[in-house]
């Protein structure tokens, strides 16, 4: 009976819209990792980029693109793919095209759990473990959220409006910590929070790769129940879909994409927001592809938020979460602005 | 409905002690202890070579003045507000009101070199207002009208969209990133009884007008149909409170930075003493919230010395379980 939910294997065929179009988005995400490299303070050409990686140039090239742009472009695409399949599942979930981590706390509890590891235990454990608090404290947060929405079973709208108050709360605790603290500079934090991918190290990129890489797979393979959840519980059931648990199994991947996007870049808002939905627009409904394509999308939003910041102002670097809310927030009201009559 | 009346009374009464004993507890309690004796003589026979003295008058009774002022002025945009738009999760820092504020605020410190602090009320005034009309609009649109998921989601997104454009301002300018932090966080600390000067005859007038149209929104409460029926000028009425929220939610934003959730609580905790009657509700919110915020500076002051928690994390950190409850209890009418 499973099957009903599940897509069929021609979604993926290049015979298909939908085929073509994540083709297009793969080679577009191929091109970026050319382009990031090639722009900033000193221009570069693509060869250059391709040998310098390739490991045929050397000098100040090498620095200039093994150090810092190569790794920052990737961080971004990544960052990016973990937050749009993050904001693709729990819009699936909770089924309501305005939900994303940022907008219901989930980025907000990281952000606490991060700058409380930053703040009190910096000194003591390894910076290694930065990722873990960031997504133990996403964790903690969906959890407290989710039972706080409970009550006998969770609406959407309940959802989202608790997810809002304990935003406001997580963020009244960091704005604490980040004021209180002597150690951290307050600017420091105050920029890191805006979101940002300034700095971004090769080990960043390992662990967003770790992440985005394993989980990601892992969502395609409970995608079905998506689209069979999209029908009602009660349908979804019928369908033999353990409706429960296999929310509670995305959600868990959700929050765990967003805690550790947190961890390598910040609070960065609205690419979970935007990505599904240019990925729905893109490609209809059915939940694998709008996945993948929200990963893709959410990369490619990011990585253009990231170069515009680093470059429109150099030599000062501009958070990307800056331009991410700076387009993102206009769109969520045009998108309240299109549900009007459904809330 | 005699002893109710007494009973609402009884409790304005109770709140005035209160506030009394809170403003007295600003004045005595901090990093430097006061006794109260020396806080009654710094006002009587005022010694400026003592700390004492000087702390009080030059510190705490400042911060406790505004503190009060602010609060009751929060409250009572929050109270009107709640019934402008019928929607119990309405209040100033819900409608982005803070983030436009501080939005119009930054811009004129950074590019217009703004010092003035009659300037700056004014700029506050204009993204306050700005912030809350849009949102007002937009949480209007739609067949159902003015919902309060609607509001709340309008508000986040035009509060991100502010607070993002500060900060990249900021980020360009980040030596008035420093000045601006702890104003961002809200705070009550470190100012003085001039800063409240500009905006005090605003924040003045509009509470006292308010007091006055207490039946008006009774009225206008029980029903739009039902006031026009009774031949209440509706339009001119709901534009009124807009124009006192506007004013005095923005003098508030412009004294003490961004202070969240006073005026989502406040009208609340009112509506348990004097029930849906404005004429009571509105004084009683305005003791109530001056109350809570000078409270708060206190506790503030007191939890972590030697440094002080920002007084918009000890309003958040109160309201923000405020807003998860009364969302849990659903918000289908005040």
């Amino acid at each position: 009976m499973k099957r009903e939910g599940t897509l069929p294997p021609s979604s993926f065929s290049l015979k298909t819209r939908t085929g073509r179009v994540l083709l297009l988005l793969f080679l577009a995400v191929l091109c970026t990792c050319i382009l990031g490299p090639m722009l900033g303070n000193t221009l570069l050409s693509p060869l250059q980029v391709i040998q310098t990686i390739a490991g045929a140039s050397g000098g100040a090239n090498e620095f200039i693109v093994m150090n810092s742009r190569l790794p920052r472009t990737l961080v971004s695409l990544l960052v990016g793919a973990a937050l749009g399949v993050s904001g693709a599942l729990l819009q699936g979930v909770v089924r309501n095209p305005l939900a994303a981590p940022d907008i219901i706390g989930v980025t907000g509890g990281a952000s606490v759990a991060a700058v409380a590891f930053l703040t009190y235990a910096s000194g003591s454990v390894g910076i290694g473990w930065l990722p873990a608090a960031a997504v133990c404290g996403a964790l903690l947060v969906s959890m407290l959220i989710y039972m706080l929405a409970w009550k006998k079973g969770v609406t959407p709208m309940r959802l989202i409006l608790i997810g809002i108050g304990i935003a406001a709360i997580m963020s009244a605790m960091t704005t604490f910590m980040i004021v209180v603290s002597s150690s951290v500079s307050a600017a420091q934090a105050y920029l890191w929070l805006t979101g940002s991918i300034y700095g971004a190290s090769w080990n960043d990129m390992y662990a967003m790769l770790a992440a985005v890489v394993l989980l990601t797979p892992l969502a395609l393979v409970f995608a079905g129940s998506l689209n069979a959840q999209q029908f009602g519980d009660d349908t979804a059931a019928g369908l033999g879909v353990r409706t429960e648990l296999d929310r509670f199994i995305l959600l868990f991947i959700s929050v765990v994409l967003a805690g550790a996007a947190v961890a390598a870049a910040g609070a960065i808002g609205f690419v979970g927001l935007i990505a599904p939905h240019i990925a729905r627009t893109l490609i209809g409904r059915t939940f694998a592809p709008v996945i993948t394509a929200s990963a893709f999308l959410g990369g490619l939003l990011l990585f253009g938020a990231d170069v515009t910041a680093r470059t429109i102002f150099y030599p000062v670097d501009v958070p990307a979460g800056v331009f991410t809310a700076a387009v993102g927030a206009p769109f969520f009201l045009f998108l309240l602005y299109r549900n009007r009559n459904h809330f | 409905m005699a002893a109710k009346k007494d009973r609402k009374a009884f409790v304005f009464l109770l709140l005035l002690i209160g506030f009394v004993l809170a403003f007295a507890a600003s004045l005595v309690f901090g990093q430097t202890p006061v006794t109260v004796e020396q806080a009654v003589h710094s006002f009587l026979s005022y010694d400026k070579n003592s700390t004492e003295h000087i702390v009080v008058r030059s510190d705490r009774l400042p911060r406790a003045v505004i503190a009060s002022v602010t609060g009751a002025s929060l409250a009572v945009a929050g109270a009107l507000m709640q019934a402008l738009t019928k929607n119990p999760l309405a209040s100033p820092s819900i409608f982005g009101v803070n983030q436009g504020a501080i939005f119009t605020v930054v811009i004129g410190i950074v590019f217009f070199s703004v010092t003035s602090l009659a300037s700056l009320a004014g700029l506050a005034f204009l993204g306050a207002a700005a912030a809350a009309v849009i949102v007002y609009f937009l949480g209007s649109l739609g067949r159902d009208g003015l919902t309060p998921v609607k509001i709340v989601l309008a508000g986040a997104a035009i509060s991100a969209l502010f607070q993002s454009y500060t900060q990249g301002i900021l980020v360009l300018d980040e030596a008035g990133l420093q000045d601006v932090l702890f104003w961002l966080a809200g705070s009550v600390s470190g100012r003085t009884l001039e800063m409240l000067q500009p905006v005090l005859p605003f924040i003045g007038s509009a509470i006292v007008a308010s007091m006055f149209i207490g039946k008006a929104i009774n009225l206008l409460v029980t029903g739009e149909d039902i006031a026009k029926g009774m031949g209440q000028h509706v339009a001119a009425l709901k534009a009124f409170m807009g124009l006192l929220v506007v004013l005095l939610a923005g003098s508030s934003v412009a004294v003490v930075g961004a202070v969240g959730f006073i005026g989502l609580v406040i009208p609340h905790a009112a509506r348990f003493f004097a029930g849906n009657d404005y004429r009571w509700l509105l004084p009683i919110a305005a003791l109530l919230g001056a109350v809570l915020l000078v409270a708060a500076d206190v506790l503030a002051r007191l939890l972590i010395m030697p440094q002080e928690v920002p007084i918009g994390v000890m309003t958040a950190m109160i309201g923000g379980p405020f807003f998860v409850f009364i969302a849990r209890k659903g918000v289908s009418g005040v």
